[in-house]
């Protein structure tokens, strides 16, 4: 028989607010244990949550660029349960009233457009760290509260998902979206991005949904792909040896590369959620939505219309730039100095992205202003360096974060267009490989190739090629 | 002179007159607690040292000629649920037996701000759970009118203070009644008011939705100062009003002519004593006397507040005491895994009627009960909100008694936990509507004090506090002390 896959994502996003959720503790990662902390967010006897503004701001803006409704009226709830790393042992979160409902994103999987339903949007503080530490009688664990009421947003999606790659083009696409809105650092090794996933298998074509498990933290693109690869063969194999899927909670182990039960149906957690009486309810009004959607940024999918639309770059260019908001935020800034786009769009796709990698920059950390790639650009558009020479000065920049021009100057680079010049090059090359030339002219085509590279090392590259090209066939 | 008979207003004026310095008076009072406090024993924790250099900093302040204000060195004391910086904090528990908090309570601060001389933590129920101070983990309070006698609860140290004359003023937090309830016992007055009147920030939760932290005092315009210090919207506490406070002084004046009093006879119903009946009907009378209008009503889902907050409170009492684990703060009894430490802690660091209440609570949300227990008590409050809400569109105030009962013997309720939560009747439907409410000193029984209530309209504590000042103007039951057997 025939299966598919239905995968439904719980995507937890660590917003950058500068302050915490219910306090104004720093939420900067990092530091040394329990110094990012204050009585509210250790949870100490007597204090009280105060909702930080710009975390509903955050979650308003993401909800809006997911196409949600917002709700005018939400509300905190506790979620309780034991857990050494919570502070107050329940989590304030929201339940029934969450933010936002109702929206959608679109992925493109094999050239294949599909629409991904967002069940809701909902706000919630983050949990402490538990360092496990190894002793002779044991072992034991130290607690580190610096994470401790950061707010996180929850986006939960409907299991519209069908397979393991579907899952991760919508959790790209979402990392995409929520750089654009610069809420968060999407750093998945830091935990500012992570997610459990919902799966099920069911025979293709059945419309009722097979029972499913709960696989927990998943922290990276890899492993959300490989965990839902796995789980999803294990679920398929249970089928056809005739059992059933329990329903369970599943962690995933990285190193071992399978899923295995947390927990099972029976052990399931009651968190007694009730309305949080510390918290006043928030009271959303339009205007405040207004101004939150006014200031939405442009988004992937529209700025990769813009730049197909406006400069006729091919889809696949448009969808490699926009992928990134700082990426095509650098593009702009070149394309507006040299307006050819498909030329910046092969740079920036090649060599540009390439430097930045191995350097490990984001885009916008470039040692390579827009404004020096353009001139870099210009100077082998006007003929004042080779298109080999550029990508040398290119390097050049990025290692030393001098100007294209600087370089150029100060090296020589200058391409040799003096056909006089030249011209003298060429004959001391022709006379000193005189079977080269013999070969050519028994029609070895290749032959003139090395003489041009021999002619190229003669001026360190900077010869003009299509001049070295002319002068070499008029002497053979 | 007895400095230790006055008031907090009366010591206040001999302070600004520099008849007496803030210097003496504390010693004096340190000097009366360390005489009765034996017999009383409100006080759990003492701090002589800070009291007395609060003081050598209002009389500074006085001496450069400064005014401080009418508390500034007014020597008081705080229920120990309220939490000081530096000071040990216990709420009564073996649970926080040693914390010590790293900040001060908002109405603490306020406190300190208005010169405030505090003289240590008072006793009280544990976490504020119970009607007696008699399930404080430590010892329990005695009533200053008889010693055999509970001073009531949870606030019975911060009451049995200010009628032993421990401190002129002290704070309390109400949940249900547990300031109103101890001040009837004790013959002090006592306030809780408007849920968001004053804010709860560093207040130790027992239920957040209906706590509320209030002044004790000998009389109304004490009780009329006090809160215009505590009083007041606070940033850190998001359920605070940001509603303008009065000078409640100011609106002290003792005519109350064509006010409409109601009296809900539900809550002269089963269960009051009649002598209490007769002496709270006899204020009434007196009410009238000064030309209010008094008028029999009914507020009837009355019957149902008492098994509703019994969910309610429990809940949330359930869930803010999770954090009690032994992991960040606290107590920790050691065990072989974490759950085994949890259990052993939680175990031995809480008594009783705290695991009784956390064990209803966590029962009332847990999945399956949730929507019959909890929600169920959701609509009940609602009920009774608009009970009150109906009633002041006709009244002013309502008039109740505070307790159906004078003080009670040690022990007598100690093992009967519902007999004991009968004993809050009267004041829980007030804290699940969240208005506020007074209790002030109408007579005696039995030799003990009872307490008449007076219900106001939200926010509205001036009128309560008018309508108490024209009864204490016309009566002399707030000028008598009990004698506790020393000079
Ligand atoms: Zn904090």
């Amino acid at each position: 028989m025939e299966y598919e896959a239905v995968i439904g994502l719980e995507v937890h996003v660590e917003l950058k607010t500068n302050a915490k959720a219910f306090c104004s503790c720093t939420t900067a990662f990092g530091g040394e244990p329990n110094t990012h902390v204050c009585p509210v967010c250790l949870g100490l006897p007597g204090v009280l949550p105060v909702i930080n503004r710009r975390v509903v701001e955050f979650g308003l803006k993401t909800a809006l660029a997911l196409n949600c409704q917002v709700a005018s009226f939400c509300k905190f709830d506790r979620k309780n349960y034991y857990y050494p790393d919570l502070p107050k042992n329940y989590q304030i979160s929201q339940y029934d009233l969450p933010l936002a409902r109702g929206g959608y994103l679109t992925i493109n999987v094999d050239g294949k457009e599909r629409v991904i339903g967002i069940t809701r949007v909902h706000m919630e503080e983050d949990a402490g760290k538990l360092i496990h530490v190894d002793s002779p009688d044991g072992g034991y664990s130290l607690v580190d509260y610096n994470r401790t009421g950061v707010p996180l947003l929850e986006i939960v999606s409907e299991p519209d998902l069908r397979s393991p790659a579907e899952a991760r083009a919508y959790m790209e696409k979402l990392r995409t979206i929520l750089q654009y809105l610069d809420v968060s650092d999407c750093k998945m090794e830091e935990g500012s991005l992570r997610c459990d996933a919902n799966v099920s298998v069911r025979p293709r074509g059945s419309q009722t949904f097979g029972t499913k498990t709960e696989v927990k933290n998943l922290n990276s693109f890899r492993s959300l792909q490989r965990a839902l690869e796995y789980e999803i063969e294990r679920q398929i194999a249970i089928l056809e040896s005739g059992g059933r899927v329990e329903q369970a909670t599943m962690a995933w182990d990285e190193s071992r590369n399978v899923t295995y039960v947390m927990r099972t149906k029976e052990e399931a957690q009651d968190y007694r959620y009730f309305p949080d009486p510390d918290l006043v309810p928030l009271e959303i009004d339009a205007a405040w939505i207004e101004r939150v959607r006014r200031e939405l940024p442009e988004l992937p999918d529209a700025r990769c219309r813009r730049l197909i639309e406006d400069y006729g770059l091919p889809a696949y260019d448009a969808g490699v730039i926009t992928s990134s908001r700082d990426l095509a935020d650098y593009f702009d800034r070149v394309v507006a100095l040299y307006p050819d786009a498909k030329t910046v769009s092969n740079w920036l796709m090649g060599d540009f992205l390439r430097l930045l990698n191995a350097a490990d920059l984001e885009p916008r950390q470039s040692p390579v202003p827009p404004e020096e790639l353009a001139s870099l650009l210009q100077l082998q558009k006007d003929g004042t360096i080779s298109g080999k020479i550029a990508k040398q000065v290119l390097e050049e920049m990025f290692a030393s974060g001098k100007g294209a021009r600087q370089i150029v100057e100060e090296k020589g680079l200058v391409q040799i267009s003096d056909e006089a010049a030249l011209t003298r090059i060429v004959e001391e090359v022709l006379a000193a490989n005189p079977s080269v030339v013999e070969d050519y002219r028994n029609g070895k085509e290749k032959a003139l190739g090395y003489l041009v590279g021999q002619v190229m090392k003669a001026t360190k590259g900077k010869a003009n090629p299509s001049l070295v090209n002319r002068l070499l066939k008029e002497r053979l | 002179m007895d400095l230790h008979n006055l008031t907090a207003h009366e010591v206040g004026d001999l302070l600004r007159r520099r008849e007496v310095s803030a210097v003496e008076v504390t010693e004096a009072m340190l000097e009366r607690i360390e005489v009765v406090d034996g017999r009383v024993r409100a006080f759990l924790t003492r701090t002589a040292e800070q009291a007395l250099e609060q003081a050598r900093a209002v009389d500074a302040a006085r001496a450069r000629g400064e005014d401080p204000g009418i508390l500034a060195g007014v020597p008081m004391a705080l229920k120990d649920n309220l939490c000081t910086e530096g000071v040990r904090t216990t709420c009564a528990s073996r649970m926080l037996a040693e914390w010590i908090p790293p900040y001060d309570a908002t109405v603490v601060n306020r406190l300190k701000k208005a010169g405030a001389v505090i003289l240590g933590k008072l006793n009280m129920d544990e976490f504020a759970m119970g009607s007696s101070t008699e399930n404080s983990s430590f010892f329990p309070t005695r009533n200053p009118w008889d010693l055999e006698r509970v001073p009531g609860g949870s606030s019975g140290g911060s009451v049995a203070a200010v009628a032993a004359g421990e401190a002129y003023y002290t704070l309390g937090s109400d949940t249900g009644g547990s300031i109103r309830q101890p001040a009837s016992f004790c013959g002090v007055v006592g306030m809780k008011p408007t849920y968001g009147r004053v804010s709860r920030y560093g207040l130790v939760a027992f239920a957040s939705s209906l706590d509320q932290i209030g002044p004790v005092t000998r009389d109304v315009t004490d009780c009329a100062l006090v809160l215009g210090v505590i009083a007041g919207h606070d940033p850190l506490d998001s359920t605070s009003a940001d509603v303008p406070v009065p000078d409640y002084r100011a609106t002290l004046w003792p005519d109350i002519k064509g006010l409409k009093i109601g009296i809900p006879r539900e809550y002269f119903g089963t269960g009051i004593e009649p002598e209490v009946e007769n002496v709270v009907r006899r204020a009434i009378n007196k009410l009238e006397e000064l030309g209010a209008v008094c008028e029999e009503t009914s507020l009837p889902h009355t019957e149902y507040a008492l098994p509703a907050y019994y969910l309610v409170a429990p809940a949330e009492a359930s869930s803010n005491l999770a954090r009690y684990d032994g992991v960040g703060f606290g107590l920790r009894v050691p065990g072989r895994d974490i759950v085994e430490m949890y259990m052993n802690t939680r175990s031995q660091g809480f008594g009783p009627e705290v695991k009784r209440r956390i064990m209803l609570g966590t029962y009332a949300l847990s999945s399956g009960y949730y929507d019959a227990c909890y929600l169920k008590a959701l609509k009940v409050r609602t009920l009774i909100l608009k009970d009150f809400e109906n009633a002041f569109t006709k009244y002013d105030v309502l008039a109740t008694p505070t307790s159906p009962t004078v003080a009670f013997r040690l022990g007598e309720k100690a093992g009967d936990p519902l007999a004991m939560y009968l004993s809050d009747l009267c004041t829980i439907p007030i804290n699940m509507a969240g208005l506020p409410a007074i209790s002030l000193p109408c007579g005696f029984s039995q030799g003990l004090p009872v307490g008449l209530q007076l219900i106001g309209k939200a926010f509205d504590e001036a009128t309560l506090l008018r309508v108490a000042y024209a009864f204490e103007q016309a009566t002399e039951y707030h000028r008598r002390r009990p004698e506790l057997g020393v000079a």
